[in-house]
């Protein structure tokens, strides 16, 4: 699924990265514990999107750490500024959607997009 | 207790000391990051290099919300990389039990960020070749990790 086709479908906003919406992601994630993220999501981190409540820069670090390059703000959250800066640093896409995390995980799913084989 | 863990600077090719101070959760990540970007210029493999991101990040939270602050060392031997976290303490009173999944005493404040899922530990040793902790109850906490080349 193209990053673009996601924030449609999510009636979200990207926060940065608007040049990467032509992007390809072919697996998604969703969670608020970092240590998860870092366990599960490792070898296909390239090609999954985050979906998390949180938005700290931690949440980027562990991108970071990861090459993951798309993460989803749900219930509406725009993070600070000083994380959406490090974010850029990266060349990460930021998406905020004001739908739950539940929902947001629902509607995907629904749209064929699988979560990360474990 | 006996320091059964000996760092063998000597046979570094290259090292390097990151500071980590104790709830910055501002500056967490930063020694990772540096790491990472360093491993990137010595042309190390992309997924050796995201091992060594991710047990490197877990054991600099771990300093960050757990000790009372520390250093990351991270060395370049001619078959291998050895990441060290050290730092001042508390210490861990029951090593066996921290490196169990799932188990957590994160206070709140690590909590908030996204920390506490008692999966740190374990997915440092499952990320390296070599794992060893070495820890005890009012003592400095010592982890090597190994990675062959
Ligand atoms: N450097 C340390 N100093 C003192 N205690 C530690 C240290 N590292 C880990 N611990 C103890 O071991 C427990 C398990 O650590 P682990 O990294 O596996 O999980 P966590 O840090 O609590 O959560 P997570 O890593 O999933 O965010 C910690 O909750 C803490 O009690
Ligand atoms: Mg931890």
């Amino acid at each position: 699924m193209q990053i673009g086709t996601l924030v449609e479908l999510l009636g979200g906003k990207i926060i940065v990265g608007e040049q990467y919406s032509d992007k390809k992601i072919d697996f998604a994630f969703s969670s608020d514990l970092m240590s998860d993220v870092l366990a599960f999501v490792s070898e296909h981190a390239q090609d999954c999107v985050l979906l998390t409540g949180l938005t700290n820069n931690q949440v980027i670090r562990t991108a970071e750490m990861l090459d993951l390059s798309a993460i989803v703000f749900v219930r509406g959250k725009c993070p600070p500024m000083e994380v959406v800066e490090l974010a850029e640093e990266n060349d990460m896409v930021l998406i905020s959607t004001p739908h739950t995390l539940y929902a947001t995980s629902g509607i995907l799913y629904g749209q064929g997009l699988e979560g990360v084989p474990l | 207790m006996s320091k059964a863990l000996e760092m063998d600077r000597a046979s570094a090719v290259m090292a390097y000391d990151y500071d980590v101070m104790k709830e910055d959760f501002a500056h967490a990540g930063s020694a990772s990051s540096d790491i990472k970007k360093k491993c990137r210029e010595i042309g190390l493999d992309k997924e050796i290099i995201r091992r060594i991101a991710v047990m490197t990040y877990e054991a600099e939270i771990n300093i960050v919300i757990h000790s009372e602050g520390g250093v990351i060392t991270v060395m370049l031997m001619s078959d291998r990389i050895e990441i060290w976290a050290v730092d001042k303490g508390p210490g861990i009173e029951d090593v066996e039990l921290a490196m169990t999944a799932g188990y957590s005493t994160a206070k709140t404040s690590a909590r908030e960020m996204g920390f506490g899922a008692g999966m740190g530990l374990p997915n440092m040793k499952k990320c390296c070749d070599e794992f060893v902790i070495e820890s005890a109850k009012g003592e400095s906490t010592r982890i090597k990790m190994v990675i062959r080349l």
